[in-house]
């Protein structure tokens, strides 16, 4: 174990190089880019045995980690925003060919306006296509998730293809603190590709991926999915706990911080939480009960724990960094809200949207927020969501 | 054909794990039209057999045609199209007509008709 002083990308690129993948597929894009630019320059050196293929599109990218998966390789890639949105097509076939793929996706606004910031429109848009994901509120998580991803999706219960989010530019271009650990112990935890027992390269039983499933056996394919994503939470927890022994830093769900007897919290993804965490300490001091609830997974959405772990609470604000337009709130708020209904006694809840394309989330704007949250236990809120950090 | 599987049974990510398994599938199913062979006319000359884009041609260890594999025929009718015109072996009738004991009369009087020539059917 190392300590070293890399941003988020670097901190990715280096997880890559530890865990050496079969094939990588580069097109990069902002502020993704960083992770491919300097896996290149491992590749350049001999450090890894990757092949990188360097290909036309996103859309590309992700068709060639599907075949070099189906045919039996570990297979990583990085990408953000509209290079995501491009690849959409593609996400859902790796997902429905059960192929353990591992994207780090750094969180970026999807235009219009086009904008190169953070925010999680692009990956939240994706989270319906089968593919299970994580989230990191610093370079450290990013690392450690990286590692993770690799057997998360490749455990024989699940066989399903990750995605592992940081938030663009925030994280992944501000330079941290933080420990790698040995090449070793890496190479050690991830251990030999098992993700497939029928890779196509296996000439003497040869297999067909992606045939047609008509009326006939379509839904009998997704059912299976449905059922992979139940069983993934299960091995996302059994693989933070073995992580946790190797690297003194265990992982879960989500993570609480100062939950434990508060009534009034907050939800939120990624850096906004590392945000939160502060002005949780500041009105802890003040003498008031506040707390926080980090998601790491988001797919699956771990309802029934997030439910559990939120039911003491008076009044509750989720954060969510991107917007699903025309619904009742953020993504994350209508999981959140739908996970809280079977509660018999639920906390106030509300919702604001921040942070889009970028804009600063600053200590202020969370101190307000937990003000109203100490007001609308009796009055009730004045609006279910709303945008803040915006200009009126 | 066997029982569908359900979901609990199908191979991960809708694989399939066993080659050349498209002859299980009784694509028949879904012709409209079905070709019928006119045994007395045909010359033999493996038209249909090129032609045909599926594998309905039935051949014999001879290297010579039999009737159709109607399991698999979709009933497309290019090998009719295909049959030479002054032979005519083959001409399609619509399902309901095929199925009927008396298909294979018509179906000379209509090869008959299409050929332009009496003399080409024989029995």
């Amino acid at each position: 174990m190392k300590k070293v002083a890399m941003t988020g990308n670097v901190a990715v690129a280096n997880a890559m190089r530890q865990i050496n993948p079969d094939v990588c597929a580069a097109y990069p894009i902002t502020p993704s880019t960083e992770i491919m630019q300097q896996f290149s320059t491992f590749v350049a050196n001999g450090q890894v045995d990757t092949e990188l293929v360097t290909v036309e599109s996103e859309h590309s990218a992700m068709s060639a980690c599907i075949g070099a998966a189906a045919a039996g390789g570990r297979v990583m890639n990085a990408t953000s925003a509209n290079g995501l949105a491009l690849m959409w097509e593609m996400l859902y076939i790796a997902a429905g060919n059960r192929l353990p793929i591992v994207l780090s996706c750094v969180n970026r606004a999807l235009s219009a306006p086009i904008n190169i910031h953070c925010d999680h429109s692009d990956s939240m848009g994706a989270r319906d296509s089968g593919w299970v994901q994580i989230y990191a509120e610093n370079a450290q998580e990013a690392y450690d998730n990286t590692i993770q991803a690799v057997r998360i999706g490749e455990h024989p219960d699940i066989h399903l293809p990750v995605m592992s989010c940081m938030d663009g530019f925030i994280i992944s271009h501000s330079i941290e603190n933080l420990d790698l650990l040995d090449d070793q112990q890496v190479r050690d935890f991830v251990g030999p590709y098992n993700g497939t027992a029928y890779p196509l390269l296996d000439v003497a039983n040869p297999v067909t991926y992606g045939a047609l499933h008509l009326q006939d056996y379509y839904i009998e394919s997704r059912r299976q999915l449905h059922e992979a994503h139940k069983r993934a939470k299960n091995v996302v927890i059994e693989v933070g706990r073995e992580y946790g022994k190797l690297s003194g830093r265990s992982y879960g769900l989500f993570e609480t911080y100062k939950m434990d007897d508060a009534e009034i919290g907050l939800i939120a993804l990624n850096s906004a939480a590392g945000t939160a965490k502060v002005v949780v300490d500041e009105f802890r001091a003040k003498g008031i009960k506040a707390g926080l609830l980090k998601p790491r997974l988001f797919r699956p959405f771990p309802y029934l724990e997030i439910a559990d772990a939120l039911k003491g609470l008076k009044a509750l604000c989720v954060l969510d960094r991107a917007d699903s337009f025309g619904a009742a709130g953020g993504p994350l708020f209508i999981e959140v809200r739908s996970a809280l209904y079977d509660l018999q006694k639920r906390p106030v809840t509300i919702n604001k949207i921040f942070g889009l394309g970028g804009r600063d989330l600053g200590l202020d704007d969370l101190r307000k927020v937990f003000e109203e949250l100490t007001t609308i236990v009796d009055k009730g809120p004045k609006s279910l969501y709303e945008y803040i950090t915006v200009r009126e | 054909m066997s029982k569908p599987k359900g979901w609990k049974d199908l191979p991960e990510g809708g694989l399939i794990k066993e080659a050349g398994n498209a002859e299980e599938y009784n694509t028949g199913a879904w012709r409209s039209c079905s070709p019928i062979w006119i045994q007395a006319n045909c010359i033999q000359c493996m038209f249909c057999w090129v032609f045909c884009p599926d594998a309905a041609i039935t051949v014999d260890e001879n290297g010579e045609r039999g009737d159709f594999d109607y399991l698999h025929c979709k009933g497309c009718g290019i090998c009719a199209l295909e049959c030479p015109s002054k032979v005519k072996s083959i001409v399609m009738m619509s399902e309901a007509e095929g199925a009927k004991p008396d298909a294979l009369e018509k179906a000379k009087a209509k090869a008959v008709k299409m050929a332009g020539e009496k003399k080409a059917v024989k029995a």
